[in-house]
């Protein structure tokens, strides 16, 4: 069951998702017991395999760090909600293979707890505690052929 | 054929397209790769994993450890050693090592490698900086980072632009630094979410390729994908002897009727010195609005203002003054350091009672060299001031101009920098 952390915050940055002082290494089990310190110390405990973050505007902005989506992936969360993200991480998620989902006004159609579904195929969230249907903005074709692969250097590879 | 701006035109030529217009997608050829510490040791590792050993062009990638050099404990030390071999395996023509590193946006430039109408990508997020020099140039992780060494080609979305006009002329105290303060404050740090700033007008005349280089430095601080000045005679005369490698550069400029998302008008004859209060960049204050807030560090340094007019400024206001706060200064790059050091500046900050180090990020991102305690504050020539952006989550960063950070390290707290010029 996924459950849905939200938190009702805009412009969550990267050195919130993964401080710098964590930097010193590119490992993904590492970068993992640190996703979300500095914004709440307690998200790895509470996150469960396949659990949602929800925020709202411009959610990874800040430095360039890939680390910080690692530190997501490495942390087993199943996605990321936001009314809309930063440049450069969006780039990252899709790049990894992470579908950034990107949803105006999710921090108030969702609550925090509530069990989600997601639909990637049609673009739909279902939330089963409020029992509602919700959509989000799919992503472009181009960007969606390389998530399908598992990310950029895959789909390089699938190419040649 | 459709108008296009700077940044259209680069990407359309770096695309094989004859024009472009804003959403378009390009395949753009690459013309300058930089490599640091943090972000290319994991595309290293990437590009082993999956079995791809090439390098696109060892001439166009340029590499030096930033932000943990010197190697601050073994976890970094180990990222320099796969930063090290990797270079040195791949005979990396522009590979910076100790005694050469220094802060990456500071050192390529100094260095020669940025030319203008060229695409520069690096695996930093303040890679925007090298647009000063009229090229377009953005920050990318390092799957991207990876993918670029590999084949010297990355997608882009064609970014609308906006235009700042930069009208009237800087008094004195007042710097570069509080210009792009100013524009992040009004527009926000999305305000410029996926799009390009071009930066114009009669201002830019009086400002140097290192002051202009801190506004575009910041233009991620706006959530810009890149920050852009034109060519103009400053760029030529800075560049004239210094490129490495090829000697010759295309130049663009923006067509007069080109297309803008928005135009703004900055008078920075009626600017004042600013602070951006924590946490985010775009919380700017005038020096009046918050003169006398004690302090407990100053730092003088980094790709935003560790440059040697930067030194000269902080110099000029600590000669002959002490510091009552930790003050820390650090050159961005050994030529700056070399030539602070000829210039006497040294002195000065010693007999300042400042602490001088060697070029390095450190504490820029909450390295290590200046690391902040729970509940302390620091007025900081840097350009972010996250939570815990340079130490404990519950420390904060005021960012403001060298000499603002001069003045306040001399009284301790927030000082306007203009009594002391
Ligand atoms: S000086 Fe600071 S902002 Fe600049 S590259 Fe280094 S860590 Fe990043």
């Amino acid at each position: 069951m996924a459950k849905a952390h939200v938190y009702k915050r805009d412009h969550v940055n990267t050195d919130e998702i993964i401080p710098a002082r964590y930097l010193n290494t590119d490992d993904t089990a590492e970068l993992a017991k640190h996703c979300m310190e500095d914004l709440d110390g307690g998200f790895v405990k509470k996150c469960r395999p396949g659990d949602i973050i929800v925020c709202g505007d411009d959610f990874g902005c800040g430095s360039s760090r890939e680390h910080a989506v690692w530190s997501i992936q490495g942390a087993k969360v199943g996605a990321v909600i936001a009314h809309s993200f930063a440049r450069i991480f969006y780039r990252n998620c899709i790049n990894c293979g992470f579908y950034p989902i990107e949803m105006p006004d999710a921090v108030n159609k969702i609550n925090d707890g509530d069990e989600l579904e997601i639909d990637y195929k049609n673009g739909t969230i279902n939330n089963k505690t409020q029992k509602k249907t919700l959509k989000f903005n799919a992503l472009p074709d181009f960007a969606l052929a390389i998530v399908h692969d598992g990310g950029l250097l895959e789909h390089i590879k699938n190419q040649k | 054929m459709s108008k296009m701006t700077i940044t259209e035109k680069i990407l359309a030529r770096a695309g094989g397209k004859a024009s472009v217009k804003p959403g378009d997608l390009v395949n753009a050829k690459i013309d300058m790769i930089m490599c640091h510490d943090v972000t290319t040791p994991p595309a290293i590792s990437m590009l082993k994993e999956h079995g791809i050993d090439k390098v696109f062009d060892r001439e166009k990638i340029a590499v030096t450890p930033d932000h943990f050099q010197p190697a601050k404990d073994i976890k970094s030390a180990e990222l320099h050693k796969r930063l090290d071999t990797w270079a040195r395996e791949k005979d990396i023509t522009y590979y910076y090592p100790i005694g050469k590193a220094g802060v990456c946006h500071a050192l390529l430039p100094e260095q020669g490698h940025i030319r203008p109408g060229e695409v520069i990508i690096g695996g930093d997020s303040h890679t925007c900086t090298y647009g000063a020099f009229g090229a377009f140039s953005t920050g990318i992780g390092s799957t991207d980072l990876a993918a670029a060494i590999a084949t010297g080609v990355l997608w882009f979305k064609i970014p609308a632009s906006m235009k700042f006009v930069l009208n009237g002329k800087l008094r004195p105290g007042v710097y570069s630094k509080d210009v792009i303060l100013e524009v992040i404050r009004r527009i926000g740090t999305d305000g410029a979410l996926y799009r390009a700033m071009e930066f114009v007008g009669p201002a830019l005349k009086t400002m140097s390729m290192e002051a202009r280089m801190t506004i575009t430095n910041m233009a991620i601080e706006a959530g810009g994908k890149n920050g852009i000045i034109g060519f103009d005679d400053i760029t030529k005369d800075y560049l004239s002897g210094r490129l490495k490698g090829k000697t010759e550069y295309t130049v663009f400029e923006s067509d007069a009727d080109a297309e803008y998302f928005s135009t703004d008008e900055i008078d920075c004859s009626r600017l004042e010195p600013m602070v951006a209060f924590p946490h985010l960049p775009s919380n700017g204050k005038t020096i009046g609005e918050c003169a006398g807030l004690a302090m407990d560090q100053s730092y003088i340094g980094s790709c935003t203002n560790g440059r040697i007019e930067d030194l000269r400024v902080a110099a000029q206001i600590l000669k002959g003054r002490e510091v009552a706060i930790r003050t820390i200064v650090v050159p961005a790059t050994p030529v700056i350091w070399k030539q602070a050091m000829d210039e006497g500046l040294f002195d000065v900050f010693y007999a300042a009672g400042c602490v001088v180090s060697a070029p390095t990020c450190g504490a820029c991102l909450g390295g290590f060299m200046g690391i902040l305690a729970e509940g302390e504050k620091c007025v900081s020539t840097t350009n972010r001031n996250f939570v815990g952006r340079m130490g404990h989550p519950k420390s904060e960063v005021y960012l403001a101009s060298p000499a603002t950070a001069a003045a306040s390290a001399v009284e301790g707290k927030l000082a306007d920098p203009r009594k002391y010029i």
